[in-house]
């Protein structure tokens, strides 16, 4: 009569794996367009700092009068684009310099303006980009503060005084990326030696680079790990990486009016802001509705 | 179709063969990886399995557990230790031993469960001490399923083993995560058929040696 415990176990979560088996979750990105009617979709890439704006957005929306339907956590840009194309997303965040490399990645544009100049022409029909914020959140090479000042280090190139090869913790796309350790090499004549970590600058790249695993690690600007922990964002003379202000792509769906409450919350948005929007996610773990509702209603946004 | 022309084409390929970067060099680090936590589990799955099936103790508790240790999410298991050990690859092989673990104890100690108890009488009524019983009659007998518990969880291994290359460790993985990243997804599809053919060769390996400890087993039961 043993086995009974183990039996139930497995009936147990033999029952819970069936249970989510049912459903298809890829239907859920296209559902909305035939219950919604006239609202505005928004949607979010997967991204939680990406969401919090999203979120902004809609509460901004709503407080107008509009409908908004949330599709937010939607995979990498590649689903994306095809979905606000497709008309199925009608406004969504996204960054200048990334989505431009997307659309067209043959072109060579490095300051914010040309880069949102450059998109204008990228955009797909349909679909246009409303003003962008001054926030961006963009690739960086940071180091701690001890290794900054060690080396005395203020910019990019200032790694070459560093033995050679820098060790440097990013995701694996760095290996290849023009901003990465090609670019380092050609542009500063630094040396560096990638080890990948996939989290996207969160908390592994973080502990690899305060414990020394490597020296020099990609983290986003917006990161909230940059200010808790006095890590040290070099400058970029050279303008090796691409600036990515954060810039909403609307449908036509999104009327003039929607487009201009959605510039007054962009016109919020500085970096302090969008940094402490990301502190304040990362840190309360609060759900992005909340943080959101509390940030418009101080700026008088809601 | 298109993208299975050009992953075969990426495999085949000579410039990505060798090199640090190259497919043999992520091969061996995903084989390596795939033995090294799978050896570890056995180390402790083993034993434990086979002194829960001779004694009958503690079944109901480990049987529960590894059912639930089953459920746990390999990568959030990774995150967590990573964050204690730093990045490397230690994290991502304790995270695959405990994948391992379930499998290779279930088989341990359900070859010493299926063994009919007349036979363990009569070891027993033959004067056999616990020791004799368990190496010569409960440790062969129970083979079988031992290999099919090895063989579920390397199985389940190599699959996973893929996530070392999220810390930092190389393997398969880093082809896959690679290609998601820069979408080039012949290069991701490329390195899923590499991690299959491996899973497919471990397959054979331990059809193999099942067969070899089932005609032991038969020749053992006829006797």
């Amino acid at each position: 009569m043993r086995r009974i415990p183990a039996l139930l176990t497995a009936a147990l979560l033999t029952a819970t794996l069936a249970a989510c088996g049912g459903g298809d979750p890829l239907n859920t990105a296209s559902g909305p367009e035939t219950t919604s009617g006239q609202a505005i979709v928004v949607g979010s890439q997967q991204y939680y700092s990406n969401e919090l704006i999203a979120e902004l957005y809609a509460q901004a929306l709503e407080a107008d009068g509009y409908q908004v339907n949330r599709q937010y956590q939607i995979g990498p840009r590649e689903i994306s684009m095809p979905e606000l194309a497709s008309g199925a997303i009608d406004l969504m965040p996204e960054y200048s310099g990334n989505l431009l490399q997307y659309l067209d990645p043959s072109f060579v544009a490095t300051t914010p303006d040309e880069i949102l100049l450059a998109l204008d022409d990228a955009l797909p029909t349909g679909l246009r980009r409303l003003d962008a914020a001054e926030a961006t959140d963009q690739d960086s090479y940071t180091v701690t503060r001890a290794t900054a000042e060690k080396y005395e280090l203020t910019s990019i190139g200032d790694l070459a005084r560093l033995t050679q090869p820098v060790s440097i913790g990013a995701s694996s796309e760095f290996a290849t990326r023009p901003y990465g350790i090609s670019g380092l090499q050609g542009v500063y004549g630094v040396e560096g030696v990638l080890t990948p970590i996939e989290d996207s600058g969160s908390a592994l790249t973080v502990k690899a680079l305060l414990d020394g695993t490597v020296q020099v690690a990609d983290i986003y600007t917006a990161s909230p790990a940059i200010v808790a922990n006095d890590l040290v964002s070099l400058d970029d003379p050279e303008s090796l990486i691409l600036p990515q202000n954060i810039v909403a792509i609307a449908s036509d769906k999104v009327d003039q009016k929607a487009a201009a409450t959605i510039n007054e919350v962009t016109g919020q948005l500085t970096m302090a802001e969008l940094i402490a929007l990301n502190r304040e996610s990362v840190e309360s773990q609060l759900p992005s509705a909340a943080i959101a509702t509390t940030w418009l209603t101080e700026k008088g946004l809601i | 179709m298109n993208y299975f022309v050009e992953a075969f084409a990426w495999i085949a390929d000579p410039a990505h063969r060798t090199g640090p970067d190259g497919i043999w060099t992520r091969l061996g680090q995903h084989l390596a990886y795939t033995l090294i936590a799978t050896g570890a589990a056995a180390l402790i799955g083993i034993p434990l399995g086979y002194w829960i099936g001779h004694t009958g103790r503690g079944k109901g508790l480990i049987v529960g557990a590894t059912g639930a240790a089953r459920a746990l999410p390999t990568l959030g298991v990774l995150t967590l230790i990573a964050l204690f050990t730093g990045v490397g690859v230690g994290a991502p092989l304790a995270a695959l031993s405990v994948l391992a673990l379930p499998s290779v104890l279930a088989g341990a100690y359900a070859g010493l469960e299926a063994i009919p108890a007349p036979t363990i009488d009569a070891a027993r009524a033959q004067g056999m001490s616990e020791w004799q019983l368990l190496s010569r009659v409960e440790i062969p007998l129970g083979l079988p399923h031992l290999i099919g518990g090895l063989r579920s969880a390397t199985l389940q291994v190599v699959a996973t083993a893929t996530l070392v290359a999220y810390v930092g460790g190389g393997g398969l993985g880093r082809f896959l995560f690679l290609g998601l990243k820069t979408q080039d997804y012949p290069q991701m599809l490329a390195a899923s058929f590499l991690a299959v053919a491996l899973a497919i060769a471990g397959e054979i390996c331990f059809a193999v040696l099942a067969r070899i400890a089932g005609r032991r087993h038969h020749a053992l039961s006829n006797r």
